[in-house]
């Protein structure tokens, strides 16, 4: 008899013959009637209603049947919890059945069973079996403390789960030891701060040991946790080294893969001249050359890895470049990834191998296979310059054979050859031309039309050629369109007598019939240039142009570093960072590669930090509140507004400062305006031009009050005072991970008396957002969006907006801790999400908070003596004058400066948004980067963030 | 971690469906699939992302088996379980079929809890886990002793093997198994070549044995042959270079690497001891001469000649030349002198059979292939002429030098075990374009 029949039943009425026959005596009807049941669930039919019936049969003696009834309680215990709490009393009393296998079973399943009731049951079997005599309960029970952390992870630790788990690292069998190891990892990478698995010397020794004798999963556990521990020095790196390469010839690939990477990842702290450093690199090229005798899926894995290998170290593999030469019968998806590592491997010393193999896999069948086999020939010619004539005829060859897409991808990659070696093969462009009328693709199109307009002067009908073109530009692509337009404005530069009447037909087919906004604007671009100066138009348009490199295609370094520390997981596979796929908190901890040692090599990684060594700009964690926001905001966010000073060259000149000005604060990076003392009024034209139409410049004209108070004062020049509210740079405020695929970044701003948010919404999720709204809870300042948020089309996947929220200051009030702490949440279709951060006070420093002289006098002498706060600035290289005028650009004003022996002193005033006066004394000793600020406030709690305020503004 | 396992038939109805972790819904079953059983082009990756979810499949016959997580998981143990899988499923029940898979459906769901915990892979040998799990329903009436023999097995140290076996004869058997792969250039040129070997080895010993595999490894001979000068020079040409060898779980690596000995206690009855790769002086079996002419639009002439170049007192056995024809051909005549040529137009191959050739001999086909005119302008790829044979010898030449036997504690030795050793090379991709 079969059990395929219980997947045959589809009858109505079912569910009460089952219930029928689950309540029957016979054991044998029972177990029957419970593998029908599962095999419904399988299929996907819903059998939940008979939770009750099912859950009766557990009490059994017979194995078999008690293993189905829990593959039913984990499917459908978290629909009926109530229920499930039924099924604790037989968990607890298997737990302590004297069949090992029983008692594994029972607190295997038990940890499968996500109901909050039953994890409190849990706790006392499962203590029990991590101590049990029995190995084979130990090693599930390391795991089921990973299941328990996934469901409550606070409980774990108040249980105390965590430091048996540690304890079970040293224990005897390796079994135990590799899972323990597992589920530490699992729950270190959802607190990647804690130092959980406490790598040291003698932890690692144990796991080296274990690594010996455990079966071939265990021994992955252990490499991948392995890789995250970082050697003290060099000596160490290699000793674990040698103990790891024996793994190399395991008969798993991944126990493979996962040595190599510890290998590549603690490589990088090895001396290029130890003798030890060869033996490793030529130890590692046959192990990775076997992988590619593994099945079909495995060799795609291996060969995704190997492109991040070859890559980060190229001298591995150089030799064994005909291991990557595709077979007739590869799969496709290994074709194509052999392909691009035949390209990497290309050198002057095998390329005429590859050369023959690319010509051969051209006239293969998939035509993905084929384009990008042609292309690997374009690239092969760029790569290694001795080869570009032979790559060169094999183009010609490949042309000949008129296979349409072939041609047309080798025209595409010629044009790449002539950007690499210009006016050196011109001779093929006879050929080429032939081939005009069989191109029809948009790419090849434009890059026929780039070579024609290119080279115009050397093809004689040129013109024609280009005329015929231009008879359908308007069902042409973008792309040739532009491309046309470009080439004929060169063919008339160079031939400018026959072809005035073609050039003005592409001009005005390109300005006025085209709704194109590229494409019109490049068409009065060029109109202008030629109709104002055609001396000028020539410069530009036939200028030098940049040679193409060879390295187009390469990952960027910081990425490939972190990518090698990824090795054989699915982000070396997808050549993405886990982040970019991984939703929520788990496994984005950022990795990355040990500081390369020796002095040579110090440059190839600068950016390689130690993990676990947070960068220093990490900020500190808000306090978490104690309303409903609370378990939200005890993440760690980006780092707050007032954060770090953003480091800018010291002090900028008019020209230089007008535009880097201008950038910077298209790149929201902006730190300050240009400096009025500096470079006097004419910088004042020249900012309104380089500044964003849209506002987001943060220098503004502030007014200058009453220039003939300058005098009064001491001002030296307060004419020209002109400088902006400082505005930090966007930090992020909310990442992805936390938000279902929502990034926002986000900056405060003041300008000319009103106050925003500017914020930077990016979707990285795969799904368009829309419906965006936000809130602010109640805060100290009464802060709150003046305008709804208004983003006006759906956010497609990767696009970003910038949005610039008005603020006002007219909610509710409440004090928050600290002062300046803001709690947003923000609502789109998919959820609403929650997160603070901290804005800096200047936002609030209002325009009129400038004090009569003897208000100032006499509301100094007012205020008690306890409300007055000393602070130190340290480090600030400014003199009074320029102090005085950075800081009235954010709105905190010098009443007076008075020199009192050898030391300037400026009294200055503001005032917030709520009207509270701040009366500040700022001495200043030349030479001396240490200020000495004394702030009097008859509200003190604000002084110590007017102090950050200043902070931030003067070093800014 | 692996979060789901799912097992389809080739209509995307789920046959198994184990979900570990709580991120894997059950729509993440149908979004398999949709956007993989039933896309509509060919397979572009064994690895799917589907909405942050990703997938994992290998195929079996008909059979999908797909692996779903959403975590960064090690890909490559992914696919190692996915084929450890399928190898325990066909211990226990042979071909993994639709309806094997249905018979066994409560077996299979068994296995999963017990080999895959919370989506860690768990023991996977199957010698450890047909102790307890077996096909007429768990053994669960266990003494204490076995209890615990058991579970000293799934977690020990030598996890792949039972403690207490009994035989009246001891005997192993070794089988050298290499394929041979070539691709040579219409011109006889070497492309490239190379030997993938393996060593299964199938073993019939009592108690724990402890084994010592020696072959003619460059490396050890060398290192043994420092004392005496000409002896190196001599076993020097016997002995072969290894670009790389794997071993089963039950060799000693550390040993390996450090004293280049092989040594293990195997599991009982049949596994794979090693698998080993060479790529210098290859002895390659068989040498294909193609010849092609194009005969005007409509016709094309082709001659190959094969070589055998091995002992003539060896037999080349199931010897299979296929030559491709364009997909135009209208008719084929073929002449050979040995063996049986016949042209299949499903497979748009002529294929040339020879049941057994001697060494140093040759053989000749001719054919002349007439086409129909077409306008199709795309020229015929001309995919390369392949050969499939098995010979009785190892062309990478390595040879065993011995298996030692030693079991302490029982009294036998290694005289009293009775070994055998066989030879067979058979062709991979042994492939001559054309």
């Amino acid at each position: 008899m079969t059990d395929s029949k219980y997947f045959t039943t589809t009858k109505k009425g079912e569910i009460f013959e089952l219930k029928a026959e689950l309540n029957s005596d016979k054991k044998e009807k029972k177990k029957e009637a419970v593998k029908k049941v599962i095999a419904s669930m399988t299929v996907g039919k819903d059998v939940s209603a008979l939770f009750p019936d099912v859950v009766n049969c557990m009490q059994t003696d017979n194995l078999e049947l008690k293993k189905l009834v829990y593959l039913y309680l984990m499917n459908y215990a978290k629909s009926q919890p109530d229920m499930a709490i039924m099924a604790v009393n037989t968990f607890v009393k298997d737990c302590e059945d004297p069949n090992p296998l029983i008692r594994a079973l029972a607190v295997r399943t038990m940890g499968c069973i996500r109901v909050d009731k039953i994890t409190e049951y849990l706790c006392e079997p499962l203590r029990k079996c991590l101590k049990d005599e029995d190995p084979y309960v130990r090693k599930t029970a390391a795991v089921c403390v990973a299941k328990l952390h996934d469901i409550n992870a606070q409980l774990v630790e108040d249980q105390g789960f965590l430091d048996t788990l540690k304890d079970l690292i040293s224990d005897s069998n390796p079994m135990v030891v590799a899972n323990a190891v597992a589920a530490l990892s699992e729950i270190a990478e959802s607190h990647p701060s804690s130092n959980l698995l406490d790598l040291n010397p003698q932890s690692i020794n144990k796991l080296l040991t274990a690594l010996n004798e455990c079966t071939e999963w265990g021994q992955i556990f252990i490499l991948d946790c392995l890789a995250n521990y970082m050697p003290k020095d060099d000596r160490e790196a290699q000793s674990i080294c040698e103990r790891v390469t024996p793994r190399l010839s395991h008969a798993n690939s991944a126990v493979v893969l996962s040595a190599v990477k510890v290998l590549m990842k603690f490589m990088e702290m090895l001396s290029k001249d130890l003798d030890y450093y060869g033996t490793l690199l030529k130890k590692l090229a046959p192990p990775l050359v076997t992988l590619l005798s593994a099945e079909p899926e495995l060799q795609y894995v291996a060969l995704r890895n190997i492109n991040l290998i070859v890559q980060k170290r190229p001298e591995i593999l150089k030799h064994e470049m005909k291991v990557f030469f595709v077979k007739y019968n590869d799969p496709i998806y290994v074709k194509l990834e052999k392909l691009d590592i035949m390209i990497r491997l290309a050198s002057q010393a095998n390329i005429a191998q590859v050369l023959a193999e690319l010509k051969e896999y051209a006239t293969e069948v998939d035509v993905d296979f084929v384009r990008k086999a042609v292309r690997a020939i374009g690239r092969c010619a760029i790569k290694v310059e001795q080869s570009a004539e032979r790559c060169v005829s094999t183009l010609l060859d490949l042309i000949q054979t008129k296979v349409n897409y072939v041609v047309q991808e080798a025209i595409v990659v010629i044009k790449d050859i002539f950007r690499k070696y210009p006016n050196k093969y011109e001779s093929v462009i006879a050929t080429l031309c032939e081939n005009l009328d069989s191109l029809d693709e948009p790419e090849a199109r434009a890059a026929m039309i780039w070579i024609v307009g290119e080279y115009a002067e050397r093809i004689d009908n040129a013109d024609e050629l280009l005329e015929s073109f231009l008879e359908g530009f308007h069902d042409e692509s973008t792309q040739v369109q532009l491309q046309l337009l470009t080439a004929i404005v060169k063919l008339f530069l160079k031939k400018p007598t026959e072809t005035q009447e073609l050039v003005q037909q592409v001009l005005s087919l390109a300005t006025q019939d085209s709704d194109n906004p590229d494409l019109r604007d490049r068409g009065y671009i060029y109109w202008r240039l030629l109709s104002t100066d055609p001396v000028a138009a020539k410069e530009v348009v036939l200028a030098e142009k940049p040679l193409i490199s060879e390295e187009t295609d390469l990952i960027e370094p910081t990425l490939l570093d972190e990518l090698i520390c990824y090795i054989g997981t699915l982000a070396s596979v997808y050549h993405k960072p886990p982040s970019a796929f991984v939703e929520g908190s788990r496994g984005v901890v950022h990795k990355s590669l040990p500081p390369r040692t020796g002095s040579s090599e110090s440059a190839e990684s600068p950016e390689a930090a130690p993990t676990g060594a947070p960068p220093s700009e990490q900020p500190a964690v808000i306090p978490a509140q104690g309303d409903l926001l609370g378990d939200l905001l005890n993440l760690d966010l980006g780092p707050p507004v007032s954060g770090p000073p953003m480091t800018t060259a010291s002090v900028q000149m008019g020209a230089v400062d007008l535009l880097g000005g201008g950038l910077d604060s298209l790149m929201g990076d902006e730190s300050e305006g240009p400096r009025g003392d500096v470079s006097g009024s004419p910088a004042m034209g020249g900012t309104n031009f380089a500044a964003p139409p849209a506002g987001t410049m943060p220098a503004t004209l502030s007014a200058p009050i009453g220039g003939g108070l300058g005098d009064l004062f001491d001002l030296t020049s307060g004419v020209g005072t002109l400088s902006g509210s400082y505005v930090a740079p966007k930090a992020v405020w909310l990442p992805a991970m936390k938000a279902k695929g929502l990034e926002i970044s986000g900056t405060f701003t003041r300008q000319v008396g009103s106050i925003s948010m500017d914020l930077l919404l990016t979707n990285k999720a795969l799904q368009v957002m829309s419906d965006f709204a936000i809130q602010f809870n109640r805060n100290s300042f009464g802060l709150a969006p003046a305008a709804p948020l208004q983003v006006h089309a759906p956010l497609s996947p990767n696009q970003t907006v910038e949005i610039s929220l008005p603020l006002n200051t007219v909610g509710s009030v409440m004090k928050m801790d600290p002062l300046n702490n803001l709690q947003v949440a923000v609502k789109n279709n998919i959820d609403v999400f929650y997160f603070s951060t901290l804005y800096p006070l200047h936002i609030l420093f209002v325009e009129d908070g400038k004090m009569e002289r003897q208000m100032f006098l006499a509301t100094w002498k007012d205020i008690p003596n306890e409300n007055e706060a000393q602070f130190q600035i340290k480090d600030c290289p400014l003199n009074a004058e320029a102090v005085s005028s950075k800081l009235q650009g954010s709105n905190i004003f010098t009443i007076a400066k008075r020199n009192v022996e050898g030391q300037d002193m400026l009294y200055q005033s503001l005032k917030l948004t709520n009207g509270i006066w701040v009366l500040a004394e700022l001495r200043i000793q030349p030479g001396n980067p240490n200020f000495t600020l004394s702030l009097k406030c008859r509200a003190p709690e604000v002084s110590q963030h007017v102090y950050q305020a200043y902070e931030t503004v003067l070093k800014n | 971690m692996i979060g789901g396992l799912f097992i389809y038939n080739h209509k995307g109805e789920v046959l198994i469906s184990r979900v570990y972790r709580d991120d894997i819904g059950r729509n993440a079953v149908d979004a398999f699939r949709v956007n993989v059983i039933h896309a509509r082009q060919q397979v572009r990756s064994p690895v799917t992302n589907i909405a942050r979810t990703s997938f994992f499949h290998v195929k079996r016959s008909n059979i999908w088996l797909a692996a779903v997580t959403k975590q960064n998981v090690n890909a490559a143990m992914v696919f190692e379980f996915l084929y450890k899988m399928c190898d325990v499923m066909a211990a226990y029940f042979g071909k993994i079929s639709e309806e094997n898979i249905k018979n066994n459906f409560v077996l299979i769901y068994e296995l999963l809890d017990e080999i895959l915990d919370f989506g860690y892979p768990q023991n996977s040998e199957t010698g450890a886990l047909k102790t307890f799990i077996t096909q007429q329903g768990i053994k669960s009436q266990h003494t204490k002793e076995e209890q615990s023999q058991i579970t000293s097995q799934v977690t020990g140290q030598i996890g792949w093997r039972r403690e207490g076996i009994k035989y009246r004869r001891n005997e192993l058997f070794l089988d050298v198994l290499e394929s041979v792969n070539l691709l040579m250039s219409p011109q006889g040129q070497v492309l490239s070549a190379h030997v993938s070997g393996r060593v299964v080895m199938k073993s019939y010993l009592s108690g724990m044995p402890e084994c010592k595999f020696g072959m003619n490894d460059k490396i050890v001979i060398e290192k043994q042959g420092k004392g005496t000068a000409d002896e190196t020079g001599k076993s020097g040409k016997q002995s072969i270079a290894i670009d790389d060898c794997t071993f089963h779980q039950c060799v000693r690596l550390s040993k390996f690497d450090s004293e280049r000995s092989i040594s293990f206690i195997p599991p009982d009855g049949e596994f794979e001891l090693m698998r080993y790769r060479t790529t210098k002086d290859i002895i390659l079996p068989f040498r294909v001469i193609p010849l092609v002419r194009e005969v005007g639009r409509t016709k094309l002439e082709v001659k190959v000649v094969i070589k055998s170049n091995f002992k003539p007192s060896l037999l080349a056995q199931k010897i299979e030349v296929r030559i491709p024809t364009p997909l135009n051909t209208s008719g084929v005549q073929v002449i050979c002198m040995k063996g049986k040529a016949k042209y299949k137009a499903s497979e748009n191959a002529i294929v040339w059979k020879i049941k057994r050739m001697a060494g140093m001999k040759e053989s000749q086909i001719s054919a002349e292939i007439e086409l129909l005119p077409t306008n199709d302008k795309k020229k015929w790829a001309r995919p390369p002429i392949s050969m499939n044979f098995e010979v009785p010898f190892a062309p990478s030449g390595l040879k065993v030098r011995y298996l030692k036997v030693f079991e302490p504690k029982l009294n036998y030795s290694d005289h009293d075990v009775i070994k055998w050793v066989r030879y067979i090379g058979r062709s991979g991709i042994y492939e001559t374009r054309c």
